[in-house]
């Protein structure tokens, strides 16, 4: 029985952020399978295939051309099929406002995307690691609030 | 009368398994025989119910020593956090070597290697999150809890939130409460 990896799934516009995103997972030391889109559309495209395998962890681009991640963010929450992926916002913005929005709108997790490759190593450790712990733990996913 | 009857073992269990998976609603796809790859989340209460149809058939899940081992850490660690008025400030590492009759830095390296994280953050992760549920569902002022939670003071019980989770413990309130009032505007 292979339950001992996370599906983390990304919605990046920037090729260069998946390009890392992908490298950085590579690195660490939790199994992990990554799966990236390259906007809103594709993903929940994706995500609504009725055999789709639903990531644990879904980490969303906020600003995306055709449909952002605070669209993809509401259509998510209002899904009772997704209730158990944790989302992850994952944004250039640090502005307070965007951060408690999206918490508000249901993301359990936000993350100012880093400038240094390591850094954004040892955040996205964290993040697989303490979901992890959630998942294990059967801790309350409503209070899974993480910011980063 | 006597008749002869001939089994296949293989397809009898993969039948039953097959059908009793479908019952519960858990997606999966079998790997080699006796492997089953679990293809979403199941909850712990589906995985219990799945053990124990299982049971009737005499199929049993096969179980790691260590992880068993782990969960007991796990739970007495739960039930030291949770109980935390009756343990009277027992060390962790005191506590589990006497009760779980191994030595501390043999639990520590097992619970590490296994579960991604040390014990140590796997206590505090456990005092937010109580602290957490208190501050959501009870009146409990934040001194209150962080009393109840046997932390020095309400700055350490709010720097150790803000460390665990990048948010104050105010600000945590505040976004669940408007999550709730979002909630209730949408139904």
């Amino acid at each position: 029985m292979r339950e001992d990896y996370t599906y983390v799934v990304l919605a990046d516009d920037d090729e260069d952020d998946r390009l890392f995103f992908i490298e950085a997972f590579e690195e660490l030391k939790i199994q992990t399978k990554v799966e990236v889109y390259k906007d809103g559309i594709e993903l929940m495209c994706a995500l609504n295939q009725p055999e789709a395998v639903l990531p644990n962890i879904l980490f969303l681009d906020l600003n995306m051309p055709k449909k952002s991640g605070l669209e993809c963010l509401i259509e998510i929450k209002e899904n009772n099929r997704f209730k158990d992926i944790a989302i992850a916002i994952y944004s250039t913005s640090a502005s307070e406002e965007d951060i408690e929005n999206t918490f508000v709108q249901g993301a359990n997790i936000y993350i100012k995307k880093p400038s240094a490759f390591n850094d954004l190593k040892k955040i996205l450790s964290d993040v697989v690691t303490i979901n992890w712990q959630y998942h294990t733990n059967g801790l309350n996913k409503d209070n899974f609030l993480l910011r980063l | 009368m006597k008749i002869f009857i001939k089994f296949d073992f293989t397809q009898f269990c993969s039948r039953i398994l097959d059908e009793k998976l479908d019952e519960l609603n858990i997606k999966y796809r079998m790997l080699n025989f006796g492997e089953i790859e679990f293809l979403e989340i199941v909850s712990p209460e589906k995985l219990k119910a799945f053990d124990l149809i299982l049971k009737q058939y005499g199929i049993e899940k096969i179980e790691n020593q260590k992880v068993i081992l782990v969960q007991k850490i796990k739970d007495s660690l739960i039930d030291m956090v949770f109980n935390a008025d009756d343990t009277n400030n027992v060390k962790s590492s005191v506590y589990l070597s006497e009760k779980l009759g191994h030595s501390y830095g043999y639990l520590a390296n097992l619970f590490s290697e296994v579960t991604y994280t040390s014990i140590e953050n796997f206590v505090i992760l456990q005092r937010i999150e109580y602290a957490k549920s208190l501050i959501t569902n009870t009146d409990f002022s934040l001194t209150e809890i962080a009393f109840k939670l046997q932390y020095s003071s309400v700055a350490h019980l709010s720097t150790q939130f803000k460390n665990t989770t990048g948010i104050t413990p105010t600000t945590f309130q505040r976004i669940i409460a408007k999550r709730r009032s979002l909630k209730n505007t949408k139904e």
